[in-house]
C-alpha cells in the first residue's frame, strides 16, 4: 500500500515539486528567522563572547553586557578575599571615538581594557601580531573589521606598526585579533586597564567587571553564591550573563516581534501552500481512493498511506530547506551578518515542518473518511 | 419474478433491500424492496433504463453500499449486519471489480495497477507485479505490463482493469458499464474476453449495462425499473427481443 501512496505521490511530478517547494521555502523562512534571532542576540552579549572568563563580577543593577556600570578598585580586592577563588582581574568596557592621524571620519569602538599584569580576558584569536606587545608603549589590539572600516576613510589598509588616534590620543596597533561583532557596528579595541583610563575621560570609578576564575576543583555555584554574599555584588558565569542578556533583550526589544513575525509568516505559508496543496492532491485523487477503499483498502491502511506521502514530502522539502540554508551561511563571511544556524534550530523547524504536514495530512485523512468507496460506481 | 433460497448454489441473496438518497430535505428513493439472487458460476447481467437503481444495487450486493433495509447474504456473509470494517475485508479478498471509467492509477504502470488487489492483501511488491504480470499475459497485453494507463487504448485499459478484477481470484466479479467507455468492436472483445477469464465454476459474474449488444454474453439477465426487479430471465429472450 504504501507503494501505491509513493508512487502516486511521485508520479504527478509538478504537485510533488509544488509541495516540496511549500516546505523548503517554508523551512528556509523559519530557520533563517530563528537562525537572525539567535545571531541578534549573539550580537547583543558579543562582548562576553569576545572576553572569556569563567565567572563575571558586576554591579548588582546590570542587566545585561551592554550595561557597563562602574564598580569601585576596591572591589576587585573584595573578590579575591572571596574564599575558592582562584583569580579575579579587573577589566575596563567603555566607548571611545577612533580617528586616523591627520583627520578623516571617526569610529566609534568599544574599547576594552584588559589586567595589565595577566592580560586576562585577552582575545583568543590574534591573526597579527603577538598579545604580549600590549604592555608596550601605546600598543593596542584592533579587530579586524576595525582594519576594514578604517580602510574605508584611508583607502589603504591599517598594518601592525601604524597609528591612529583615540579620544585624541595616541594608540599603535600592535595585533589584529578576530572578534564576533556587536551591536550597533561598534568594533572592539583591546588594550591594558591602566592604559584604558588614558584613553577616556577620567572618572572616579572606572572599573566595570571583573573576571573570576574558580579555583581548579572547586565547584562554580558555592563560589558564585560567596561573591554575592561577601561582596554584594552579582556573580554570573559566562553562560548565565549571557542569558541574562538576551532575556533582557527578549523583554525589552522589539526583536522577537520581528523575529516572531518571520518565523509566523514561514509557518503560515508552508502550512497554506503544502497543507492545501496537499488537500487538493488528496482531493483530485478522491476518486482513485474511493476505488482502493472499494477494492478492500481499510481507511487505516489508506491514512498510513497519506501519513506516509504527507511525512515523505516534510522530509524532503526540509531536507533541501535546511541544506540550501547550511550552503547560504558557509558562503557568508563569517560573523558578519547577524545569523547564528544552532543545531537546536533545525531541530525546531522540523517540529514545525512536522506540525504542517501532520496537519495537512489529518485535514486530507478527514476528507477521504468522507469517500464512499461506491463513489466509484458513479458516473 | 424468481426466487433462489441460499444454498451452496446462491453467491449473492439479496431480499427485500431498499435504500434511498437524502439530498437536504428531499429524500428520493432508488431501491423499493428489492428481492434478487446470483448463482455460482454464472454471468448475470443486470439491465434498466437510466436512474432504476441498477448501480445502486451493485453497490450493496458488493458491500460498498449499506442499505436502509433488507438483508444482503453474499458468500454466506450477511453483510447488511456485520461491522464496515468486516465488510471491507470481505471485498478485498472476494470482489474484483471492474468500472466504467476504469480506475486505474494514472501514476502506476499497468503491472503496478494489476497489482493493486495483491497489495491491499498485503502481497510483496515483488511478489504482486510478478503475478500481475502473468494475469496481463492472460488478458493478452503482456507487452503492456510497463507502460502507464494515458498510454494505453480504451479497449487496453479495459483489459488491464479485467487482469486487477482477476488477479486475486475473486468469487464474485462485479462490472459496472465495462462496455460504455469503449466502441462497439473494443466492447465485443471485452465481453469476449471477460467471458473467456472470468467464468469459472465457482465465479459469478454480475454486470451492469443498458448496452443491448452485449446481452447476449450473459447467463441470465434481471431487469429493472423505478428501483424494483421486474424481472429476471435467461438471456436469449433478451437478446432475441
Amino acid at each position: 500500500m504504501y507503494e501505491i501512496g509513493l508512487r502516486m505521490l511521485f508520479g504527478e511530478r509538478a504537485k510533488y515539486a509544488m509541495l516540496v517547494s511549500g516546505v523548503c521555502f517554508a523551512t528556509i523562512l523559519m530557520t533563517q528567522g530563528l537562525a537572525l534571532f539567535f545571531g541578534i542576540l549573539g550580537f547583543s552579549y558579543a562582548t562576553a563572547t569576545n572576553i572569556r572568563a569563567p565567572i563575571w563580577v558586576v554591579d548588582p543593577m546590570v542587566q545585561q553586557v551592554g550595561d557597563n556600570q562602574p564598580l569601585r578598585d576596591t572591589d576587585v580586592d573584595r573578590v579575591r578575599s572571596v574564599p575558592g577563588v582562584a583569580w579575579a582581574a579587573p577589566l575596563f568596557v567603555g566607548g571611545a571615538q577612533a580617528k586616523l592621524l591627520g583627520g578623516g571620519a571617526t569610529q566609534p569602538v568599544t574599547l576594552i581594557g584588559l589586567d595589565t599584569s595577566t592580560l586576562a580576558g585577552a582575545p583568543t584569536r590574534i591573526i597579527k601580531g603577538d598579545i604580549l606587545d600590549l604592555r608596550t608603549g601605546q600598543g593596542v589590539i584592533v579587530d579586524a573589521r576595525f582594519i576594514e572600516m578604517m580602510q574605508q576613510t584611508r583607502g589603504e589598509r591599517l598594518a601592525v606598526g601604524d597609528v591612529f588616534e583615540m579620544n585624541d590620543r595616541r594608540a599603535q596597533i600592535v595585533g589584529i585579533a578576530s572578534v564576533a561583532q556587536g551591536m550597533g557596528g561598534a568594533t572592539y579595541v583591546f588594550t591594558t586597564f591602566d592604559r584604558a583610563k588614558d584613553y577616556v575621560p577620567s572618572q572616579r570609578k572606572m572599573m566595570t567587571h571583573v573576571l573570576v576564575a574558580a579555583s581548579e576543583g572547586v565547584a562554580v555555584p558555592p563560589v558564585l553564591a560567596a561573591i554575592k554574599a561577601q561582596t554584594g555584588l552579582q556573580a554570573l558565569t559566562e553562560a548565565q550573563f549571557k542569558r541574562m542578556s538576551a532575556n533582557w533583550m527578549l523583554r525589552n526589544s522589539p526583536i522577537p516581534y520581528v523575529v516572531g513575525l518571520i518565523v509566523g509568516i514561514g509557518f503560515v505559508i508552508g502550512l497554506g501552500v503544502s497543507g492545501q496543496t496537499f488537500y487538493t492532491f488528496v482531493l483530485e485523487n478522491s476518486r482513485h481512493l474511493g476505488a482502493l477503499k472499494a477494492m478492500g483498502a481499510s481507511d487505516l491502511k489508506i491514512t498510513l498511506m497519506i501519513v506516509t506521502q504527507a511525512a515523505i514530502v516534510g522530509f524532503v522539502g526540509f531536507g533541501i530547506g535546511v541544506g540550501v540554508m547550511s550552503l547560504f551561511f558557509s558562503i557568508l563571511p563569517e560573523g558578519r551578518a547577524p545569523l547564528i544556524l544552532l543545531w537546536q534550530i533545525p531541530l525546531i523547524v522540523f517540529a514545525a515542518i512536522t506540525l504542517i504536514c501532520m496537519a495537512a495530512a489529518v485535514v486530507s485523512v478527514w476528507r477521504v473518511s468522507k469517500i464512499e468507496p461506491a463513489i466509484v460506481f458513479r458516473g | 419474478m424468481t426466487f433462489d433460497v441460499i444454498n451452496e448454489e446462491t453467491a449473492i441473496d439479496v431480499r427485500g433491500v431498499g435504500k434511498s438518497f437524502s439530498n437536504g430535505d428531499q429524500s428520493t428513493l432508488v431501491l423499493r424492496g428489492v428481492d434478487f439472487s446470483v448463482r455460482r458460476g454464472e454471468v448475470m447481467f443486470i439491465v434498466g433504463p437510466s436512474g432504476c437503481g441498477k448501480t445502486t444495487l451493485l453497490s450493496i450486493l458488493c458491500g460498498t453500499l449499506r442499505a436502509d433495509h433488507g438483508e444482503v447474504h453474499a458468500l454466506g456473509m450477511p453483510l447488511h449486519a456485520i461491522p464496515q470494517p468486516e465488510v471491507t475485508q470481505f471485498r478485498s479478498k472476494n470482489v474484483g471489480f471492474i468500472f466504467q471509467q476504469f480506475n486505474l492509477l494514472p501514476t502506476l504502470t499497468a503491472a503496478e495497477n494489476v497489482a493493486v488487489p495483491l497489495l491491499i492483501q498485503g502481497v510483496p511488491l515483488a511478489e504482486a507485479v510478478k503475478r500481475a504480470s502473468r494475469m496481463l499475459a492472460s488478458v493478452g497485453i503482456s507487452e503492456k505490463s510497463g507502460e502507464r494507463p494515458n498510454r494505453l487504448s480504451g479497449g487496453q485499459q479495459q483489459r488491464v482493469a479485467i487482469a486487477r478484477a482477476l488477479v486475486h481470484e475473486p468469487p464474485i466479479v462485479v462490472c459496472d458499464e465495462p462496455t460504455s467507455a469503449l466502441d462497439s468492436a473494443s466492447g465485443h472483445q471485452i465481453m469476449k474476453l471477460l467471458s473467456e477469464v472470468a467464468r469459472d465454476a465457482s465465479r459469478s459474474v454480475i454486470v451492469v449495462s443498458h448496452d443491448p449488444r452485449i446481452y447476449g454474453y450473459a447467463d441470465r439477465i434481471a431487469e429493472m425499473e423505478d428501483g424494483r426487479i421486474l424481472r429476471v430471465g435467461e438471456s436469449r429472450h433478451h437478446v432475441l427481443n
